[in-house]
Formats: structure tokens, C-alpha cells, sequence
């Protein structure tokens, strides 16, 4: 089975401050690390590996110090990594990311199945797996919960519907974008850190894509506008009832009505 | 032996003409709760519950107390081990948890001065918002700083930074007269006499109370990662504990935990370990203040590992690695409690070479006596925590075995120089196993220090050295 995991490096902690009048992320001294539900990704495609044997690849898309989270992949088992990067690709919203990385996944040959996590801490839109699937012409399923069973040329899973959980059949190659704890990630080994330390990561570049269009790529491939950046506001209002069992209960069933969450 | 006057209504109507009605607790207003502490059989209410605000009402409460012979215990969240918060005696019974207030964090001198009932974890929250840290770790975070400071408390970052005894720079403190004395303060260096404040510091509030405590504090290191190191056996495991003390890269802690514990873990919180595939491992924590400085000292100690028969060192680097590996670290006590119908602990500490060998005798005790016995802990200090488990023996059986294990555990700890708690104290379960181990001049002088502070024996009588 030919396997691509899509990760991202992200902020390694989500207390960035925001600069109240600029709208910048003060990402200064800030470490990186990979985007926590990639990490169910890669497990997953570790544990249909382990199942059907095949090759994990990783790909991500970023600045050339966004291979250490491909090498972090490697600790934790994947076999090759290859990282989209290139000025060109800089500034993109979800939709030039997406089409940026369905065009490096071109480049890959033969893949029965991309794994994407179900969205970044960063980011958060959830977005560009479906996007790319959908640039790549494959059939996708996003919040995948659970692998029930790997067949021939299709995979069976459960997905997370909002109000229902639902069974889903899909023919490779798809993509699937899995939910947080469908396996519980491994831990990266320092044995493998070690065998892994030379291993080659291949750079793609935007001279490398098949579509050399520079309007679908980057900034000028972003139709997003974003207005304003700022930190959301910080609610700590506060209310203290004294009464009894009684008073306090339909007290605070009033206030709940009030409000409108009941 | 002891003749303690028996609460009457006079001496309510003091503690509530000092108090106010609503501090003052008797008969079925006392909660159960104040009966005992984690500790298992071993249990009495005091005949009057007081709440207490200031280090002047629990003077007032002491000289009164002193004048009219009636014993005393205060007590902070109860999360004790040893009994040594339970008012066995009855009498008065001082809840020190309404003094919770962190009165100044003076950065000049590096010092945190609080009430004695704020709690650990509260603590660690507030100085950590300042850059600052406040290294002893025991594991029940709900505990009170004076709690602590009664049992001296060890937890798992000892390796590197010491114990509670360590941070502890001065101490106000109530004597059983009701005097109130200083001890120590926000000096660095004393030599000022004896060390009144040490005594203090493990005296399970049986010298005097703590009102007041001065901490010293230190900068926060920046970054911390951890390494969790499968070995194929528990033996490979604790054995290279001493190799790495030898390397001189010093972890903050080093845990040691077998699969049983782990796997009884993951049921406990339904949730699964990041591995779970080798019988024994250790986890080491190292802390610094840069990542390339982290490196050097955990690929040291990782290749120390691997060339000990090691499968592997897996890096915890990340908040849901950390979160993933140490919330079942934390749930370890609460699932092995939660496999069986009882259990008793023994908190021996041996020095760190011979944790290995104490640990393969208590399997030997497993087989010998065919009862249960579950450990983990902190190998890197040599304080151990050795679990014996009910699981189905009658009440009656239990305790004969219990008694019966438990002696061949501490007398195997006195054959290897260690001591008979490491961190949770005497009170009174433990008296009799100190009292084997230490020759009686020893615990002459542990009870001439008692009388010397309590002549009349009413603060928290009947614990550790009586």
C-alpha cells in the first residue's frame, strides 16, 4: 500500500500573544513542532503499514526549517519525506495551499491513499485536505473516527457526521482526514533518530510543478481577504448566588432560559 | 497515660466567643472527612472542628488548650498517608485550609511568603506566571504548602532539585504554649543557633504549627523533555538508574514503571499509553533552558540506555506528548487503588544503588507470600512506593499478611542502610517500624525535643516518636 501523510509545522504552543494593533502573531522565540492531530495521521497510516505492508511517505509544504517535522515523521516511522517550498508559495490561503500541495503531490507517482489530519492548531479551517482532494479528482471523506477494514481497492471507515456517525465505503486512492484519537500517536524514537539522521528530504519546487501558472499560487493565488487579525476577547465576567438547594436551582434554570441554552 | 480533659460546653463557648458560631464545629456538623486521612484503618473525629483565619486565634486556641489539657491537631487537606493528621485522642481539631492566601512574592530576594493551607498546586501556577519555580513535585497536588513542609515532602523532581525541606527559607510558627515564634526568614545563609525551622520541616505537626511559611523560589527553566525507555525487563531497567547518577547529566526526575501499572493505567482513564509493548521502563525528565542544551544531556543518558540493553528512549517534546505519558504517570495510584479491594503502602528509601535489589525482593515476597505487590517510583532518588493489594483475602487475613510482608519489607530496607519513609512520614502507622530500626538513645532524644516543645503532650499527641 502506497500511503502519503500530509503534515504542517505549527507554533509549538497556542499561547501567542497578538499584538493588539497590528494584528501581527508574536512568533518570536516561539518553538514549532507538527500540528498535533497529524500526528493521528501518520499513526494510522503506521498501523495500515504495519496491516498491509507499502511505503508511508510525508509531505509538507513551508520554509525549508519545516523539515524538521519531517524528520520527526521519520522518527516516529514514516520511510520518505519530500517538502513543497518555494517563495512563491508564500502568503497562501487555504485554496493556493491546497492546489500548491495537490500539485506536489503530482509529482509523488502512485498513491492508494493520502491521510490528512482533521485540521491544524493554526490554522484551524479543516480545509485543505478536502481542497486538495478535490484538485487530485479523488473521492475523500473528512473526521474519519475509525478504520473498520482495508479491502482490495476500497476502505471501510466510520466517519463523524455532526448529529450522526455514518459507515463509509470508499475506492482508493481517496483521501481521508482522520479525527483526533482515532489511534493514539507513538512516540518518536531515538533509535530511529539516529538511523534516520542522513536520510535525504527532497525539495520540491514551484519549477518542479506541472501548473508554472504564478497567479495560482501564493498570495496572488489567494482569494482570501483577511480584514483584521485580532486576540479574541477574554470573557471573565462572573456571578455568585447564595440560597438554598432549591432557590438556586430554579435560579440558575432562569438564567440558563435567559440566555437561551435551554 | 495520657489525662486529657474532655470537651464541655465551657470550653465550646471559648472557641466560639473567639471564633464566631459558624467556625465552630460539633457532633454530627463535623464531616467524616476529619476522621482520617488516605490512610486505610485508622479513624476518629475530634470532638470540636474549628476553622481558623489567623495565626492570633490559633495562639489563642493553643495557650487556652495548654492551660486546660486538651489535645490538638491541625490539620490542612487531609491527603496524609501515615495518619498523622487524626485526632486519635479527640479534642480540638484546627482546619488550617481557610489560611490560603499567597501574601508576597518578593523578586528581589526570590522569595514566595503564603498562609500554610495554600495549596501545591496553587503554588506552582502562581510563581510559574513570574518566571519562577518552585521545584519539590510531590505527586497529591491538592495538598497544603504546610502539609508539605510537616512531612517534608519529596516528589518526583528530588533527583535534581532536593526536597520540600530545601525551599523552605523561614517559617512563623505556633508553639503548643501558644507562643509565637520566628524561625529562619528570607536570609540565604543562617547560622544562627539551631536549625528550629528544620525540626519543624517533618515534624507532622507535632512541635508547633505552621502559620506562616517563607519559600525561596528559582528562575523557571524555559524548556523540559522527557524520555520514556522501554527495557526488556524491570531488572535491565533499574539497574542502569545508578550508570546515569554516574554520568553526571543530572534529569529532574527518573520514574520507573511496569507494564501492569501502565496497562492498569490505560483502563483506568480509558485512554491508551503512547507504548505499552516492553515489561519495564524508565521516564526521565531533563530540564534546561535551551533545546540544544537538552539535547546533549538526553542523548547522553538515552545512548547510556540503549548500550544497557535499552529498546529504544521515545521523546516526549511536545504539551500532548507530555499530557499523553504523564496523565497516566499521575493516575498510576488512583488505577492500582481502583484494581483492588485494599491497600497499604510502604514509602521506604534505600540509597539509589540498591533500588534494584529491593525491588526484585518485593517479587520474591509476591511469590512467597502469594498476595499482590505493585511498585513504581522514583528510581533516581531511591525512595520507593511498594503497594500491597487486597485484592480478594478476608479483613482478617489481610492484616496478618499485611503485617507479615510489611515487616520483611522494612527489614530487607534496614539490610540495605535504607530508612523507613522517604516522604510520607511516620504518623502513626509507621511508628513501630522507626522504632525497630533506630536505637533508643535515638528516640530519646526525638522525645526529650517533643517535651521540650510540648511539655504537657497535647499537640497531635500519640504520633511519631510516642
Amino acid at each position: 500500500m502506497q500511503i502519503l501523510v500530509c503534515i504542517k509545522q505549527v507554533p509549538g504552543t497556542s499561547k501567542i500573544d497578538v499584538d493588539p494593533i497590528t494584528g501581527v502573531l508574536k512568533r518570536d522565540g516561539v518553538d514549532s513542532k507538527m500540528n498535533p492531530y497529524d500526528l493521528f495521521a501518520i499513526e494510522t497510516a503506521l498501523r495500515l503499514k504495519e496491516q498491509k505492508g507499502g511505503t508511508i511517505k510525508v509531505i509538507s509544504m513551508g520554509p525549508p526549517q519545516a523539515k524538521e517535522v519531517i524528520k520527526e515523521a521519520f522518527m516516529m516511522g514514516a520511510d520518505e519525506g519530500v517538502l513543497v517550498s518555494d517563495r512563491k508559495f508564500a502568503g497562501a490561503d487555504v485554496l493556493a495551499t491546497s492546489y500548491a500541495i495537490s500539485q506536489g503531490v503530482r509529482q509523488l507517482g502512485n498513491l492508494d491513499l493520502i491521510l490528512c489530519g482533521k485540521q491544524t492548531t493554526d490554522g484551524d479551517t479543516a480545509q485543505v485536505g478536502p481542497e486538495m482532494a478535490e484538485y487530485l479528482g479523488i473521492p475523500h471523506i473528512a473526521n474519519v473516527l475509525k478504520i473498520i477494514e482495508v479491502k482490495e481497492s476500497s476502505i471501510l471507515v466510520e466517519m463523524d457526521m455532526a448529529n450522526t456517525i455514518e459507515m463509509a465505503e470508499i475506492q482508493f486512492p481517496c483521501l481521508l482526514t482522520v479525527e483526533k484519537d482515532i489511534f493514539q500517536p507513538r512516540l518518536p524514537s531515538y533509535k530511529k533518530k539516529l538511523s534516520t539522521k542522513d536520510r535525504e528530504i527532497k525539495t520540491i519546487t514551484f519549477n518542479d510543478l506541472e501548473d508554472k501558472n504564478e497567479k495560482r499560487y501564493g498570495l496572488s493565488g489567494s482569494p482570501t481577504q483577511v480584514e483584521r487579525i485580532f486576540p479574541p476577547s477574554v470573557n471573565s465576567d462572573r456571578e455568585t448566588w447564595t440560597g438554598t438547594g432549591a432557590e438556586l436551582s430554579s435560579q440558575i434554570t432562569d438564567k440558563l432560559k435567559q440566555l437561551k441554552f435551554i | 497515660m495520657n489525662n486529657y480533659k474532655t470537651l464541655d460546653a465551657k470550653d465550646r463557648e471559648f472557641l466560639v466567643s473567639l471564633l464566631g458560631e459558624e467556625r465552630v464545629y460539633t457532633g454530627e456538623a463535623i464531616s467524616d472527612d476529619f476522621s482520617h486521612d488516605e490512610l486505610g484503618g485508622i479513624s476518629r473525629l475530634p470532638d470540636v472542628l474549628v476553622d481558623v483565619l489567623s495565626t492570633d486565634e490559633v495562639s489563642k486556641i493553643m495557650s487556652y488548650a495548654n492551660e486546660n489539657n486538651i489535645p490538638v491537631v491541625a490539620r490542612g487537606s487531609g491527603t496524609g498517608l501515615v495518619g498523622a493528621s487524626v485526632p486519635i485522642f479527640g479534642g480540638i481539631m484546627l482546619n488550617m485550609c481557610g489560611m490560603n492566601k499567597i501574601l508576597e512574592l518578593d523578586e528581589e530576594n526570590l522569595t514566595l511568603t503564603l498562609e500554610p493551607g495554600v495549596l501545591l498546586m496553587e503554588i506552582s501556577k502562581y510563581v510559574e506566571e513570574h518566571d519562577l519555580f518552585y521545584p519539590p513535585d510531590p505527586g497529591e497536588k491538592s495538598a497544603t504548602i504546610a502539609g508539605n513542609i510537616n512531612t517534608n515532602a519529596g516528589g518526583m523532581r528530588a533527583v535534581k532539585y532536593g526536597v520540600t525541606r530545601d525551599y523552605i527559607r523561614g517559617l512563623e510558627v505556633v508553639l503548643p504554649t501558644g507562643k509565637v515564634i520566628n524561625v529562619g526568614g528570607k536570609v540565604v545563609k543562617n547560622s544562627s543557633g539551631y536549625s528550629v525551622k528544620d525540626l519543624i520541616c517533618g515534624s507532622e505537626g507535632t512541635l508547633g504549627i505552621v502559620t506562616k511559611v517563607i519559600l525561596k523560589l528559582i528562575p523557571l527553566p524555559k524548556k523540559a523533555i522527557s524520555l520514556l525507555i522501554p527495557f526488556p525487563d524491570l531488572d535491565s531497567a533499574i539497574s542502569t538508574v545508578p550508570k546515569i547518577i554516574k554520568s553526571k547529566s543530572i534529569p529532574t526526575a527518573i520514574e520507573f514503571m511496569q507494564r501492569e501499572v501502565i496497562l492498569a493505567a490505560e483502563e483506568f482513564l480509558g485512554k491508551k499509553f503512547p507504548d505499552n509493548s516492553s515489561d519495564a521502563y524508565l521516564l526521565l525528565t531533563f530540564d534546561g533552558n535551551s533545546t540544544e542544551e537538552l539535547e546533549k544531556d538526553y542523548e547522553k543518558v538515552a545512548n547510556i540506555c540503549l548500550a544497557e540493553g535499552a529498546l529504544d528512549a521515545f521523546i516526549i517534546d511536545t504539551d500532548e506528548r507530555k499530557e499523553a505519558v504523564w496523565s497516566a504517570r499521575g493516575a498510576f495510584l488512583e488505577a492500582v487503588k481502583a484494581s483492588t479491594t485494599d491497600m497499604d503502602e510502604c514509602d521506604v528509601v534505600v540509597p539509589r544503588n540498591r533500588v534494584a535489589e529491593f525491588i526484585k525482593y518485593t517479587d520474591l515476597l509476591q511469590e512467597q507470600f502469594n498476595v499482590r505487590i505493585r511498585s513504581f517510583g522514583h528510581a533516581g532518588d531511591g525512595n520507593l512506593h511498594v503497594y500491597v493489594l487486597k485484592d480478594e483475602l478476608s479483613e482478617e487475613a489481610w492484616k496478618i499478611k499485611l503485617a507479615e510482608v510489611f515487616e520483611e519489607m522494612y527489614r530487607k530496607s534496614r539490610e540495605l542502610h535504607g530508612l523507613v519513609s522517604g516522604e510520607h512520614g511516620i504518623g502513626y502507622a509507621k511508628k513501630g517500624y522507626m522504632f525497630d530500626q533506630y536505637e533508643p538513645d535515638y528516640v530519646e532524644l526525638m522525645r526529650n525535643i517533643k517535651l521540650a516543645f510540648d511539655p504537657k503532650n497535647i499537640l497531635n499527641p500519640g504520633k511519631v516518636c510516642e
